[in-house]
């Protein structure tokens, strides 16, 4: 039982990193409507800037976290207006979705000739001595605290800024119909660009947590807790915010167990296979909404 | 319109295949040595390590004057960790007008283009393909031990230094390398009574997080874990065990050198780690520090036992060619001829050995080292 | 010629450039003008472009978002593989390589058909995912399975190659994460090029039967297909198993031109699957030929930038955004259009028979 529990907490610490990353991809898809496999790449892009601030310039972490948010949320910008804008209305969704795997392989080549292939070791912003926190018979990681935490503070955060701030409203009535919310005098390109900006600032939050708790740094390291992230989105209903944040941790700690009790090497397809069975279930994910086709 | 585009990309790809079609340009001036490995994707730190250090030793000896009085070409090329695109590189190497192939430096690849240069007959000289199929053919040799040598010489030297004998495995079971030293230290730990009480696998797909595979560690209570894995995720199962207060050792093969290297490492995380490997990149002999000093002049970091491989492999292809008295104007299929008779009759002194021999089965035979890291720096055990 | 009917001859176009190519590049190989590198690729540009044509017919011609077709290219590889390594000593070459692509495909399509009923329930990036869950399960299944053979039969295991319990004779046909090496060169060009001829052919067939019309008629508006009959689950389930079919002999391909079979993350993993996604998408979503020669430019393309050394993969991918992004605006479409030689007279008649063409 005591093991059981240390395997749960380890569970939840994964589960909630891959919900920081699972809420910026599902920000992004509820109002531009497109899977950006691109995010994983700019969490990478986030903790290497956090990174050079903080080890390699020897800043606060604090800094480290503020200019890795600043610099993802000008990636994130950038990218919509070069890569994305530019087929917004191509007639097919498939087509900006190809364009974002274009920039995720782009963004990792660039990082592979800035710093190298050889990984680097992430500082973690939790200090060595207070890494671990004793409760009874337990430890638990400080970065697992702090990460749950981080990730409970941004979804009430974010769903006060979509439901009490004229922005947010602006997001949410863009998510629902955009030619209509244009109609209503609100600028698409604009609410576009800062939900971007939003979703990539917390892609800069997610690198410094991801590599903080599990700290080899190389221009890949984006690239699966990305995927394991939008299979976490999906599992939540992609789109809805809490969805996210209890997919995450859901994937997280379905991951761990079937590690521990079940096989170590087929983890992967026991995640996957248990994303089949609940979206055979609720095709929508667990909190997706059921949208009515109409003819 | 849509005509216009397919006509464009129809020319588009004409043009392009047509740039494949000239005949390469043969001087026989000079020996033609090309190197392969991962220089993108997830393992490109193995393949850069390669291509650069053998770049190395061709610029030193090029400098001394070549071999039998020829210069060598050298050039390097991408496989991206994948059988069919080593064999892509190959064939670009072949273009080129390569006589002699380091490479590749993975198992899956080397497997894949021994075929290829079993068909060519050409050399093939893998710094690091450590499987053991990979020098199944008889043109093909190999710098590092096989994969099976390493886990029995693990679990040899873990039973005779009587380190443990309650012992985990944490090992890659979606890698060659790893799984194939896995296997081979299981079948031979009883032998030296080794009880593997946990093995527990991880795949490339989950290689962030490692509190399960640790914590299952723990919970078997053992004292020691073998590590047969690369370095890369070395760091964050240290760091990870360090969280959980575990109190273990850890025991790795060549793949963990490396680690203390990677920017910003922790050092003391890596305290009292074991590992056999032939090469220590902080050894004190003459021919280690000139070696690790002109890498890090010329890339910016330490290198790894995956240059030091390469190096030695480009010493030993220089051996092996004074010994046959080679010449580059020889052709490809006899100058593999001879090159296989010689390297069975050298011995080098390298960076992974003062004495390195090769079998005609392709193995070479060389001690391996035992080193432990005290105060961040690697210390000989005997 | 006007008496035939603009689709078909829009494939008779598709199935000439494919044998025209085959024609040049056989007078080239004739004549020695090709080098080893082009040589070495022939093959893998056949299993690409079958694996454009098996995508399209999903992702174009069906209409669904498919993230998991490297799983039945990597199930047909290892079936067809694993069958060479069992016959290769009580075979000849032709007969053995004949069947094992058969075995390749009939194995892919019974995944296919086996994934298809639970997948095909699902709708747009659901569907997707689950398509990628497949993918990654097979790919995973793959590294844990351990075949070996010895007097008494075939022994399996998901465990390791030790519960095996081999004899002193026996020997290891799929080893794991090693995967399985030592299948026998059988593919060729001309192997390669019949394959992909008779894919693109039963395709495009299938797209001008009444059969593709129900399920282009499904992709375009399910509900109304619905409504006036067509049995929807039944045309979905037969393209998406088709299509599995010809993923499992391109497999069959890839896997005996190759020594080495490994199912890395790279190679089957959902990384593949989105390269065979950009191949359809590039090539214009619905048009096989669009598919093929779009495999066909980023199958080279790699090849043709290593020159630039380090930087050959960052210029691909800006060069893949590029391709994408004037393929696919509406304003460098509309450029395209109006800057084209002779457009007015043509693009008015083409403008009339949009209407008619299928996409």
């Amino acid at each position: 039982m005591v093991s059981f529990i240390a395997y749960l907490i380890n569970g939840l610490s994964l589960g909630s990193i891959y919900a920081i990353i699972a809420i910026g991809y599902t920000m992004v898809y509820g109002i531009a409507k497109m899977l950006n496999f691109a995010h994983g790449d700019v969490i990478m892009v986030g903790a290497y800037i956090a990174f050079s601030v903080i080890t390699t310039a020897g800043m606060p972490p604090v800094v480290g976290l503020i200019a890795s948010m600043c610099g993802c949320m000008l990636l994130g910008i950038c990218i919509e207006k070069i890569a994305y804008k530019p087929l917004r209305h191509a007639g097919s969704s498939l087509a900006v979705l190809i364009t974002a795997i274009g920039v995720s392989y782009f963004l990792q080549n660039m990082a592979l000739i800035i710093f190298t292939s050889n990984p680097k070791m992430f500082t973690s912003i939790i200090p060595m001595d207070k890494m671990t926190i004793q409760a009874g018979a337990f430890r638990i990681q400080t970065i697992s605290l702090v990460c749950i935490a981080v990730s409970i503070v941004l979804v009430l955060l974010l769903q006060l800024f979509i439901n009490r701030t004229r922005p947010g409203q602006a997001m949410l009535a863009c998510s629902q119909d955009r030619g209509a919310a244009s109609l209503m005098g609100i600028s698409v390109n604009g609410t576009i660009s800062l939900t971007f900006a939003i979703g990539s600032a917390m892609a800069g939050i997610a690198g410094v947590l991801l590599c903080s708790a599990y700290p080899t740094l190389s221009p890949y390291t984006g690239s699966m807790p990305g995927i394991k992230a939008f299979v976490a989105a999906v599992f939540g209903g992609i789109g809805s915010i809490p969805g996210a944040m209890i997919g995450g941790l859901l994937l997280g700690v379905i991951e761990i167990l079937a590690k521990t009790y079940i096989s170590s090497q087929l983890s992967d397809a026991i995640v996957f296979s248990v994303l089949i069975v609940v979206l055979l279930v609720k095709p929508t994910g667990l909190m997706g909404k059921v949208v009515q086709e109409k003819v | 319109m849509k005509k216009m585009k397919q006509f464009v990309s129809l020319m588009l790809t004409s043009a392009m295949a047509a740039g494949m079609m000239s005949a390469s340009v043969f001087a026989a001036d000079a020996f033609y040595i090309g190197a392969s490995g991962p220089l993108t994707g997830p393992a490109a730190n193995y393949g850069t390590a390669v291509v650069n250090a053998a770049q190395i030793a061709v610029d030193e000896i090029n400098e001394a004057g070549g071999i039998n009085g020829y210069q060598i070409e050298y050039k390097g090329e991408d496989d991206e960790l994948d059988s069919e695109k080593s064999v892509n590189a190959y064939n670009a190497l072949k273009d080129w007008g390569m006589q002699i192939l380091l490479g590749p430096t993975t198992t899956g690849c080397a497997i894949a283009v021994a075929e290829k240069t079993k068909a060519d007959n050409m050399f093939q000289l893998t710094p690091s393909g450590s499987g053991e199929d990979v020098t199944k053919n008889d043109n093909v040799f190999r710098v590092c031990f096989s994969d099976p040598s390493q886990g029995m010489r693990s679990a040899q030297y873990i039973g005779e230094h009587q380190l443990a004998t309650k012992v985990g495995s944490i090992y890659d079971s979606s890698d060659a390398y790893s799984a194939g030293i896995e296997a081979s230290f299981e079948a031979a730990a009883p032998d030296y009574g080794i009880d593997v009480a946990v093995k527990c696998a991880f795949t490339a797909d989950s290689n962030t997080d490692f509190s399960s595979q640790l914590q299952q560690c723990a919970d078997a209570g053992v004292e020691l874990i073998f590590l047969p894995i690369y370095y890369t995720q070395a760091g964050t199962i240290l760091t990870q065990a360090r969280m959980m207060g575990l109190d273990v050792k850890f025991f790795g093969c060549d793949g963990l050198d490396g680690m203390l290297d990677m920017d910003n490492f922790e050092k003391s995380l890596a305290e009292g780690v074991m590992l056999l490997t032939p090469f220590a990149a902080d050894a004190d002999d003459d021919l280690t520090k000139n070696f690790v000093a002109k890498y890090q002049e010329a890339y910016g970091m330490t290198p790894n036992q995956f240059a030091a491989d390469a190096y030695d492999g480009v010493y030993a292809i220089k051996a092996a060619l004074e010994k046959a008295e080679a010449t580059p104007d020889m052709e490809i299929s006899d100058l593999c001829e001879a090159l296989k008779t010689a390297i069975t009759e050298i011995e080098i002194a390298g960076l992974t050995g003062e004495k390195i021999v090769w079998t005609a089965d392709g193995e070479p035979n060389k001690d391996p080292k035992a080193v432990v890291i005290q105060d961040g720096a690697y210390v000989s055990m005997q | 010629m006007n008496n035939i009917k603009k689709t078909s001859r829009n494939n008779m176009g598709t199935i000439g450039m494919i044998i025209a190519a085959f024609v040049i590049v056989q007078i080239l190989k004739t004549a020695g003008m090709i080098n080893s590198q082009m040589d070495g690729l022939l093959v893998p540009l056949c299993v690409y472009a079958t694996m454009a044509v098996s995508l399209n017919l999903v992702v174009g011609i069906l209409g669904e978002l498919s993230l998991g077709h490297a799983g039945f290219m990597c199930v047909g590889a290892f079936a067809s593989a694993f069958f060479s390594k069992v016959v290769e000593q009580s075979m000849g070459t032709f007969p053995r390589f004949l069947l094992a692509i058969l075995v390749g495909g009939a194995v892919a399509g019974v995944f296919g058909f086996l994934i298809g009923i639970p997948v095909l329930r699902l709708k747009g990036d659901y569907l997707a995912i689950v398509t990628l869950a497949f993918g990654e399960i097979i790919k995973n299944l793959m590294n844990v399975l351990y075949v070996g053979r010895d007097a008494a039969g075939l022994h399996f295991s998901i465990k390791d190659a030790a519960s095996l319990n081999l004899m002193e004779d026996g020997e290891m046909i799929i080893n794991g994460p090693l995967g399985i090496t030592g299948t026998p060169f059988d593919a060729n060009f001309v192997v390669g090029f019949l394959i992909l001829l008779i894919s693109t052919v039963v395709v495009l067939n299938l797209t001008n039967s009444r059969t593709g019309r129900a399920i282009m008629a499904i992709r375009d508006n399910r509900i109304a297909a619905g409504s006036v009959g067509v049995p929807i689950t039944k045309y979905k389930m037969a393209a998406f198993t088709l299509s599995a079919v010809i993923a499992g002999c391109a497999g069959a391909l890839y896997s005996h031109n190759l020594s080495s079979l490994i199912a890395t993350p790279a190679r089957f993993g959902y990384n593949m699957s989105i390269l065979f996604l950009v191949f359809v998408v590039l090539g214009g979503i619905g048009s096989t030929r669009g598919a093929i020669i779009a495999s066909i430019i980023l199958t080279l393309l790699p090849e043709v930038l290593r020159f630039m050394a380090d930087y050959r993969m960052l210029i691909y991918s800006i060069i893949l955004i590029v391709m994408m992004i004037i393929n696919w605006n509406p304003k460098s479409r509309a450029w395209i259009q109006k800057h084209r030689p002779g457009n007015v007279i043509r693009s008015r008649r083409e403008a009339s028979e949009a209407g008619k063409e299928g996409r």
